[in-house]
C-alpha cells in the first residue's frame, strides 16, 4: 500500500511511542507498588521527602491560595451584582475552593515546583551514574528513590490542599469585609449553611490522586533522562508538563466519578 | 572465576559487543583496553548486571548473571564493588553516608561498627577526616578515592574499575594505580580495570585484554602484550593512527 493511500501513516510512529510511554509508566507504577512494603521500612527517607515536598512548598501554597480566595471573592461579587444576594458569597467561595480551586491550583503549583525538582534530581543522578551505582550496590532504585517520593507526595498533597482551602477562604473573607461590604457574620453564615463534608472529601480524594501523578511523573521522567545537562532540562520540562496535563485530565475524570457515583447530588 | 561466552549487545543500531568470549581467573587484575567507544564500559555494566545482553552468558563462579531474577542478581552483586568513572557519589549525602550506605542496606552492623568501617576504608584509600564533607567539595582524585572506599566497604570478591585514572593528573593517577595494586594485595580481590591509559595498564595489570570490533582480540600478560606480533595490539601500544584499527 502506498503512502498516499494511508493519509494518517505519519501518526503511526507517535501513536506507537505514546502506547509504549503509557506501558513504561504502568511498569513503573507496578514496580513501585511491588516495592512499597520494603520501601516504607525506610521511614527516614519518606520523612525527608515529606519535608522537601510539603514543608518547603508551604510558603508558595500560602501565597497562591490567599490570592485565589481573594480573587474568588472579587469575581463572586462582580457576578452576583443585582442577581444574587451577597449573603451567599461565603458559600460560593467555600464550595468553589474546597471542590475545585484548592485541590487543582495546589496540584498545579506543586506539579511545577516538586515535579521539576524530582525530575531534575533523579535526572542528574541518572546521567552521573548515581542510579547505576545504587543498582551495582544491589539497592533497588525504585524502592530507594521512587517509593519515598510517591508516598510523600500522596501524603503531603492532601495536607497542603487542606491548608490551601483554609487560607483561600480567609483570603476571600478579607476581601469580602474590606472591599465588598459583607459582614463577618454574613460571611461565616454563608460558610456554615452550605458546607457539606462530601465536598471537602472529594477535594481530598482528588489531592491523593494528584499527589501520585506528580510523584510518578517526576520520577518517571527523571529515570528516563539521557545525555547531560540538556537531557536533565528536557526531563524537567516533560515532568512539569505531563504532571499538569494529567492533573487536569484526572480532575475531569474524578469529578465525574465522585459527583455522579460516589457523592451524587441528593 | 568470571566466564563470559558469546556476549552480544547492539546499542543505537551499532553492534557494540559481538559474540565476546572472556575468562577472568580468580585473584588477578585484568585490564581491558581498547579505543573509546569500543564497548569497554558496556562490558563492565553487563558483568554487574546493569545492562542486559542480547545474547550470550556471564557466569560468576557457579552463578549466571544472565536470565536470572532480580533477587538472584542482587545476591551476586553484593560480592562486587564498582568504581564509576566520575565516582558516582550521592550528592545529597556526606562522604561517610556514601560509604555507609551499602552497609546500612545489607548488613546488621551497629552504627558504631559502621562508623569504624567507614573510617577504616577511608584510611585504606589514604583519606582521613573527610566523613562529614559533601562530594561537591571534593577534588576529582578525592572523589575517585571515596568511590573506591565505597566500592570496598562490603569486602567484595570482585572490583570493577571504569576508567579509574581518566581526568586525573599523572601524580593522582599513580596514587590510584598504587591503590588498585595495594587493594589486591590486601584483600585478594579479582579486579577488572577498564582503561585506555597504557601507563595504568602496565602498572596494575596481571593480564591485559584488547577489545576491538566487539570482540576480545588479545589476552595475555603485560610482557606478552609488549612482545606480541599482533598488529592490532602493536598499533594500540604504539599509539599510532596507522594500522588495522581504523578511526
Amino acid at each position: 500500500m502506498s503512502e498516499s493511500s494511508r493519509p494518517f501513516a505519519f501518526l503511526r510512529g507517535p501513536a506507537l511511542e505514546g502506547v509504549a510511554e503509557v506501558g513504561r509508566i504502568a511498569l513503573l507504577v507496578g514496580a513501585t507498588v511491588r516495592q512499597m512494603g520494603r520501601g516504607l521500612r525506610s521511614v527516614r527517607l519518606v520523612v525527608e521527602q515529606m519535608h522537601s515536598i510539603g514543608v518547603q512548598s508551604l510558603v508558595l501554597v500560602l501565597i497562591v491560595s490567599l490570592f485565589t480566595g481573594a480573587v474568588a471573592a472579587v469575581q463572586a461579587a462582580y457576578q452576583f451584582s443585582t442577581v444574587v444576594p451577597l449573603k451567599y458569597i461565603g458559600s460560593v467561595i467555600l464550595r468553589s475552593v474546597i471542590i475545585e480551586l484548592g485541590p487543582v491550583l495546589t496540584a498545579l503549583i506543586i506539579g511545577g515546583r516538586v515535579g521539576a525538582s524530582i525530575a531534575a534530581e533523579l535526572g542528574t543522578m541518572r546521567v552521573t551514574e548515581q542510579i547505576d551505582a545504587l543498582e551495582a550496590m544491589a539497592i533497588n532504585p525504585v524502592r530507594y528513590l521512587v517509593v519515598p517520593r510517591v508516598v510523600a507526595a500522596v501524603i503531603m498533597l492532601p495536607i497542603l490542599v487542606m491548608i490551601a482551602n483554609a487560607v483561600a477562604i480567609f483570603g476571600g473573607y478579607v476581601v469580602a469585609i474590606t472591599s465588598i461590604g459583607v459582614t463577618t457574620h454574613t460571611y461565616v453564615m454563608g460558610l456554615k449553611d452550605f458546607f457539606y463534608m462530601k465536598d471537602l472529601l472529594s477535594g481530598i480524594i482528588k489531592a491523593v490522586f494528584f499527589g501520585g501523578i506528580i510523584g510518578w511523573m517526576g520520577c518517571y521522567h527523571g529515570f528516563r533522562t539521557e545525555g547531560g545537562a540538556e537531557g536533565v532540562g528536557i526531563a524537567t520540562t516533560r515532568a512539569v508538563v505531563s504532571s499538569c496535563v494529567l492533573v487536569l485530565i484526572s480532575d475531569y475524570v474524578l469529578a465525574n466519578v465522585l459527583f455522579r457515583f460516589i457523592f451524587p447530588a441528593q | 572465576m568470571i566466564r563470559i561466552r558469546g556476549l552480544s549487545k547492539k546499542l543505537g543500531g551499532k553492534q557494540v559487543l559481538d559474540g565476546l568470549d572472556l575468562d577472568i581467573p580468580t585473584g588477578i587484575t585484568l585490564v581491558i583496553m581498547g579505543r573509546s567507544g569500543t564497548g569497554k564500559s558496556v562490558l563492565l555494566k553487563h558483568i554487574i548486571g546493569l545492562m542486559h545482553a542480547d545474547a550470550g552468558t556471564i557466569q560468576v563462579d557457579d552463578q549466571f548473571m544472565t536470565g536470572v531474577s532480580e533477587h538472584e542478581l542482587n545476591e551476586v552483586r553484593k560480592r562486587f564493588g564498582m568504581l564509576f568513572q566520575g565516582g558516582a557519589l550521592f550528592d545529597s549525602m556526606t562522604v561517610g553516608e556514601n560509604i555507609a550506605l551499602p552497609l546500612r542496606e545489607h548488613t546488621r552492623l551497629s552504627d558504631a561498627e559502621i562508623r569504624a568501617r567507614v573510617t577504616e576504608r577511608l584510611a585504606w584509600v589514604g583519606l582521613t577526616g573527610v566523613e562529614e564533607m559533601k562530594p561537591a567539595s571534593l577534588s576529582g582524585g578525592m572523589r575517585k578515592r571515596v568511590g573506591l572506599a565505597r566500592a570496598i566497604a562490603m569486602d567484595p570478591a570482585f572490583i570493577l574499575y571504569d576508567e579509574p585514572t581518566t581526568g586525573l593528573d599523572p601524580i593522582m593517577s599513580d596514587v590510584i594505580n598504587r591503590l588498585i595494586r595495594s587493594l589486591q594485595a590486601r584483600i585478594g580481590v579479582t579486579s577488572i580495570v577498564v582503561t585506555h591509559d597504557l601507563h595504568s595498564a602496565w602498572h596494575v595489570g596481571d593480564r591485559l585484554a584488547l577489545l576491538h570490533d566487539g570482540k576480545v582480540v588479545f589476552t595475555g600478560t603485560p610482557s606478552e602484550a609488549k612482545e606480541t606480533a599482533d598488529p592490532r595490539v602493536r598499533q594500540f601500544i604504539e599509539g599510532t593512527s596507522e594500522g588495522p584499527i581504523t578511526v
